[in-house]
């Protein structure tokens, strides 16, 4: 297996990462590395933990984590507040993105990017600049214009609010987007849609999570790696073919093949 | 005349000086509805929190009865309080300016206009002395001083504030903003602002009806507005009230529709210590249509109460009832909302919804709204809520670079701004915002839905 990238130092390192729901155990000993260049899709059946791995990295407070290290850019970001881990260049494109009534998705957008900015010692945008970015950003992911004048995700449809997390990813530019089922309950149009926008945004310097439970999306965007979560575990590695070999067989192999180590 | 009952000995050595002394040769009609409202509070006084007293279940005036208010005197030199008045930019050359210190007309302060093309827009103490039939006829009418203490005692001491007539056919779009200043000499004064407000057939006005007053200054300030919006005519009502923190204020608003008319009104408010909104709206022929909508900010010790009734008297008519609540530190909100739909108002359509935002663990509402349908015909709908900031939503915006607070507050904005975007005049909607952002409190507590 070779890196898409050239680089020596991974973007991401997870080790024997372990981290509860409540009184659940869901994440059991995670170990990945990836590197600027590269797309890993972890897929797996439900209930195997894919959402929590994306859910814990991003720093979701529902979940305490209880064991391992991950490091982002050789720093452990376990501690740190979620709104950190997205300034430093995480970005999570959530499952079921929430409504914000009242909320205008340009104030919303400028307000992650200032944060950012700000963070990194850098001054706030000014309107101007970031009135032609967001309008080069809105045109570059093909996103009908009238949605970012609206309150951010109030009443779209579920493809409008996975492609407006897709703009959201394109304006907060990450090194890391983990990208949590965000082609489930897509058609096909929306689906290509979302896929070109990865794919667009896809570069040496930025590394793509990408949690799915189908296969159907890797038609999309060709990942470096493929990855197997079962019961709170990476059960296998591999490349793309992975991915093929788990739509046509279900994860009943894997399964089967884990539980009878056990 | 009634005699005094021993525990309002002040208010009725005000009145009697008053009757005395500058009331002497006020007309008759008025002195009697003074004489009125004088022997409706001698009856009544003060309304309790006792059991069977819907109206004021849940708010005890208690601390306004216990302080002697003593009636405003004229103020010297008005200008002190110009900083008073709310400060956004006038909405333009068709509008009039009526502004009033402690109860008192400021000439300097004010534009008003003499009603030569239709209009009259003017202080209620001249117009009542020009012996106007209109008025005389209209005083009164929708807010008689019975069986309400705090509309009796303002009738009693009714001498001035803002009278606005736009007589019928008049087409032209009037805009008025009138502004009940309290200044800094107030401690321990009251007011009695009395607006009356007639929309002639087809007019258009817009109406900025504001209620202000210092910091750390304990005044009372008793409102009695009569809003009489003619067929067809259109009414755009906000009403501002941003007193002072120790203020305690009782605002009495009656509307009466014509036919197919429209009142839309957004009522805002901020500061003061004690106090209750209470409006109806009387919808008293087919098509008339209200849209009320409200939004409350309450912090520390404030006691906010707003009441809103809606009558569907008559088929064929809309209202719209949309308040909304923020509450922090130890502050109480009290919503009641009534609808009620008598037995001929068939096809009446009616909404109306209460929603709370709940910032701290100490701070209460009761919000009841409720729906009394006589009628079979009919489409209505209610609903109540109080909940705090929703914590996968305040995740999703920390995952996009904002920190808590800064999400808390966006989240919180976000809240208020339906309401605040039902303003029309831009000013005034980038003014209430500013202020509404400004009071925003820093830390948005607790969180809710945590799992």
């Amino acid at each position: 297996m070779t890196t898409a990238s050239n680089n020596s130092k991974p973007l991401l390192t997870i080790k024997g990462l372990t981290a509860m729901a409540g009184e659940l155990e869901i994440l059991k000993g995670i170990d990945l590395e990836v590197f600027a260049g590269e797309v890993h899709a972890i897929m797996g059946p439900n209930g195997s933990g894919k959402s929590t791995l994306a859910n814990v990295l991003a720093g979701r407070p529902d979940y305490t984590v209880t064991g391992g290290t991950v490091l982002f850019e050789g720093q452990d970001i376990l501690k740190l507040e979620p709104e950190i881990r997205a300034r430093l260049g995480l970005f999570l494109a959530f499952q079921y993105p929430l409504e914000l009534p009242g909320v205008r998705a340009w104030q919303f957008l400028k307000a992650g990017v200032d944060a950012k900015r700000v963070h990194n010692g850098e001054e706030e945008m000014s309107a101007r600049e970031f009135d032609q970015m967001l309008k080069a950003k809105v045109a570059e992911v093909q996103i009908d214009p009238d949605l970012v004048k609206r309150a951010v995700n109030e009443g779209f449809s579920g493809g409008e609010k996975k492609r407006n997390e897709i703009l959201q990813m394109a304006v907060l530019e990450p090194k890391l987007a983990l990208l949590d089922e965000t082609d489930s309950g897509l058609d096909i149009d929306a689906l290509r849609i979302v896929s070109d926008g990865v794919n667009l945004l896809r570069s040496p310097e930025n590394a793509v999570i990408l949690v799915t439970h189908y296969q159907r999306i890797l038609n999309y965007i060709t990942p470096n790696f493929v990855h197997v979560l079962y019961d709170g575990r990476i059960v296998q590695s591999g490349g793309p073919e992975l991915a093929h070999e788990l739509e046509e067989k279900g994860y009943d192999w894997i399964k089967d093949a884990v539980d009878a180590a056990v | 005349m009634t005699s005094a009952p021993a525990k309002h000995a002040h208010y009725f050595a005000d009145f009697q000086s008053l009757v005395q002394g500058p009331w002497t040769d006020a007309p008759a009609w008025l002195q009697d509805l003074r004489d009125n409202g004088w022997s409706k509070f001698s009856e009544t006084g003060f309304p309790t929190a006792r059991r069977g007293n819907e109206r004021w279940k849940y708010t005890n005036v208690g601390p306004i009865a216990k302080i002697d208010f003593s009636l405003a005197g004229q103020p010297i030199a008005a200008n002190g309080s110009k900083a008073l008045v709310p400060d956004y930019k006038g909405p333009g050359t068709a509008a009039f300016d009526l502004v009033y210190v402690d109860g008192y007309y400021s000439v300097e302060l004010s534009s008003p206009s003499t009603g030569s093309d239709g209009v009259t827009v003017a202080s209620l103490a001249s117009a009542t002395a020009d012996s106007n039939a209109s008025i005389e006829s209209q005083l009164g009418r929708l807010a008689p001083p019975d069986n309400d203490g705090f509309a009796a005692l303002n009738t009693a001491f009714l001498q001035d504030g803002a009278y606005v007539h736009v007589t019928d056919g008049h087409s032209e779009k009037v805009t008025v903003r009138i502004s009940y200043i309290t200044s800094h000499d107030a401690e321990s004064k009251v007011t009695y602002p009395r607006t009356l407000i007639i929309a002639g057939r087809n007019t258009d006005i817009t109406v900025v009806e504001s209620y202000t007053g210092p910091t750390d200054v304990v005044y009372f300030t008793n409102a009695v507005a009569e809003i009489s919006v003619g067929e067809g005519a259109k009414i755009d009502h906000y009403r501002l009230l941003l007193e002072g923190n120790k203020a305690f204020h009782v605002g009495t608003s009656r509307v009466n529709q014509e036919k197919d008319s429209s009142f839309s009104s957004a009522s805002f408010t901020l500061g003061t210590s004690l106090a209750r909104n209470d409006m109806e709206v009387l919808l008293d022929a087919p098509g008339a249509y209200c849209s009320l909508n409200g939004l409350y900010l309450t912090a520390d010790n404030q006691h906010i109460d707003n009441l809103i009734s809606i009558d569907h008297a008559k088929p064929h008519c809309t209202s719209r009832l949309n308040y909304k609540g923020i509450l922090d530190g130890r502050s109480r909100a009290v919503f009641g909302g009534e609808v009620m739909v008598r037995r001929d108002a068939q096809k009446s359509d009616a909404e109306q919804t209460d929603k709370n935002l709940v910032l701290s663990k100490q701070s209460e509402v009761d919000s009841k709204p409720s729906l009394l349908i006589y009628a079979d015909d009919v489409k209505c709908s209610h609903g109540a809520t109080a909940g705090h900031i929703d914590a996968d939503t305040l995740f999703y915006l920390r995952s996009r670079g904002l920190d808590l607070d800064a999400a808390s507050r966006m989240l919180v904005h976000a809240f208020a701004s339906e309401i605040i975007d039902t303003v029309k005049l831009e000013p005034l909607r980038e003014y209430l915002d500013t202020l509404f952002t400004a009071a925003i409190p820093d830390k948005s507590l607790p969180v809710g839905n945590l799992k």
